[in-house]
């Protein structure tokens, strides 16, 4: 259960060019909810998840993880609650360090980190297991360093790493946007895997109306750092692409200026 | 003398290359930690105790950088710039005078003298290889634990460890603190082997520090950690090895001099820098 009340963001406050990113933004998810996230370039999508992760800290309002308050945690406190998989492929594993290092700082996460080794030998062979379900090849692997991966491995990667110890929220910001398609369909099969084994509750924020629709069993939409829209449930599994365009122009023409869109 | 700053260079190592940091702290750091060391030695303790009050003094200095750069987002090569220029004052304050003289106190390496029973020229090196032996051998242990595995994680990919919910702030600042804590060794032993210590040893320690690391990573490779921390200590010798040489060096009535240290410093380092572009190429030229 998450409840998030009122929370507000904006960038340069004071100055001229100031950005108000978040209005007040209001949202209660249950566990068990995947929640895709659309809406127009700026409209606050990235910023709310940011919001959430604890990248920076919130003007006002609040957010509240299952009992725990985390408005004022900082970002690596709140990781331990929170898994991440991030637009750039290269953001969510060390390049420096092999596949098997990068699984090992995984499996720490939120957890006290001591001077044991870092990979033990005991871990290797359910490390193997988990990679042999991307069926890319990495479980012989496991000595490579990442840096020298695809950036469709990498992001596979990241998915495991951020969903090896189970998360009570996972944020995925359009993990599949930088991918050529077939790639980004493997991860998305993928997302919709761990997501549905593991019962996770998630939030995925998307540019593609197609997926937003296939996926998860609710979808909001975000303009102007406000949510305008919210689909869960009988009504959602009945929506269509063109439902979701209509609502986009209508914001537009209440806007009377065209902002660029991407509509895939 | 490439043993005696092995330790300053294995620390400099860790910033700049683990840690991404580029801290010119250990200008300041490495003196301090030989004044420390001379203060202590003078005021009666043993030369064993003031290295590790050298090494204390030295961690402060690099933690006081590290909190400069994460707790008040001062970019990190000013914010040891500043930390450095603090230093020669601080240093000059706990010296009480420009140098102290430590002839005729007993230091660590007439300690070692004894105890071996081997003369000077052959325990001195000696002495200063196996600490740095035992260092590496700890840090590669240490860079392989889970502590270690996310240590080297914050200088490669800081977005990835905080998201898997480490602390970057806390490992910076004792990263860089550590670094200088071995840099402040170094002083001191440097101190103690050569009998005084300096307000302006440190001049240009973190030149030589990145020319050794750079060498060595150039001669010896850098495939895994374990092999870049031993090219760094290797490196720091064969910088030694080569600025004796080039001092050594006479061409008809031209001879180098200590002035020209500096100079032929840069001409290593732009050289080791370069050559591994020259290898590719003939590598290249080679397979056509």
């Amino acid at each position: 259960m998450i409840s998030i009340t009122d929370i507000t963001k904006a960038f340069n406050r004071g100055d001229i060019n100031e950005v108000k990113a978040l209005t007040g933004v209001n949202l209660q998810v249950n566990d068990g909810d995947f929640i895709t996230i659309i809406g127009s370039n700026g409209a606050g999508k990235s910023t709310f998840l940011n919001a959430i992760a604890g990248s920076f800290s919130i003007d006002s309002g609040r957010i509240i993880l299952n009992d725990d308050d985390i408005t004022r945690w900082p970002e690596y406190k709140r990781a331990a609650l929170i898994g991440r998989v991030f637009q750039d492929p290269l953001l969510g594993t060390c390049a420096g360090a092999t596949i098997e290092q990068n699984l090992a700082m995984a499996n720490t996460r939120g957890k006290r980190r001591g001077l044991g080794f870092g990979v033990k030998s005991k871990d290797r062979d359910s490390f193997r297991k988990k990679l042999s379900v991307l069926k890319l090849g990495l479980e012989d692997r496991l000595k490579v360093h990442t840096g020298l991966l695809s950036g469709g491995q990498r992001q596979a990667l990241t998915m495991l790493m951020a969903t090896m110890v189970r998360p009570r929220l996972l944020l995925l910001d359009e993990h599949t946007a930088a991918l050529d398609p077939k790639t980004g369909g493997m991860i998305l099969d993928l997302t919709a895997e761990i997501v549905e084994s593991q019962n996770l509750t998630a939030l995925m924020v998307t540019h593609n109306m197609n997926q937003a629709i296939s996926m998860g069993n609710r979808l909001i939409m975000f303009h102007r750092g406000e949510i305008v829209l919210d689909i869960k449930g009988e009504k959602k599994k009945n929506l269509k692409v063109e439902d979701l365009l209509r609502r986009f122009s209508e914001l537009r023409g209440e806007e009377g200026v065209s902002d660029r869109m991407l509509l895939c | 003398m490439g043993f005696a700053y092995g330790l300053m260079v294995i620390g400099v190592y860790l910033t700049f290359r683990v840690l991404d940091f580029p801290d010119l702290t250990v200008d300041g750091s490495l003196p301090l930690g030989a004044a420390v060391s001379a203060v202590a030695i003078t005021a009666g303790y043993s030369p064993v105790v003031s290295i590790f009050m050298a090494a204390c003094a030295g961690f402060i200095a690099g933690a006081v950088t590290g909190i400069l750069n994460t707790k008040f987002k001062i970019l990190h090569l000013l914010a040891s710039i500043l930390t450095m220029i603090a230093l020669y004052s601080i240093n000059l304050r706990v010296m009480g005078r420009p140098n102290i003289t430590l002839l005729g106190q007993d230091t660590v390496v007439d300690w070692f003298v004894r105890v071996t029973g081997l003369p000077s020229y052959i325990s001195t090196p000696l002495l200063f290889g196996l600490i740095c032996l035992v260092t590496v051998v700890l840090l590669i242990w240490f860079l392989h634990t889970e502590i270690g595995l996310a240590f080297l994680a914050t200088g490669n990919n800081m977005q990835m460890i905080t998201s898997q919910g480490v602390n970057t702030d806390t490992f910076i600042i004792c990263g860089v603190g550590l670094s200088n804590a071995m840099a402040a060794i170094t002083g001191a032993l440097v101190a103690q082997n050569q009998g005084a210590a300096d307000v302006n040893m440190g001049v240009g320690t973190i030149v030589a520090g990145l020319a050794s690391v750079i060498i060595g990573e150039t001669v010896f490779g850098d495939k895994t950690i374990s092999r870049a921390l031993i090219a760094a200590l290797l490196g720091s010798v064969l910088y030694r090895v080569a600025i004796a040489l080039a001092l050594g060096l006479k061409l008809g009535s031209f001879s180098i001099t200590p002035s020209d240290l500096n100079l032929i410093t840069a001409l290593l380092v732009i050289v080791a820098l370069i050559m591994p572009k020259i290898k590719q190429k003939i590598i290249a030229a080679r397979s056509k």
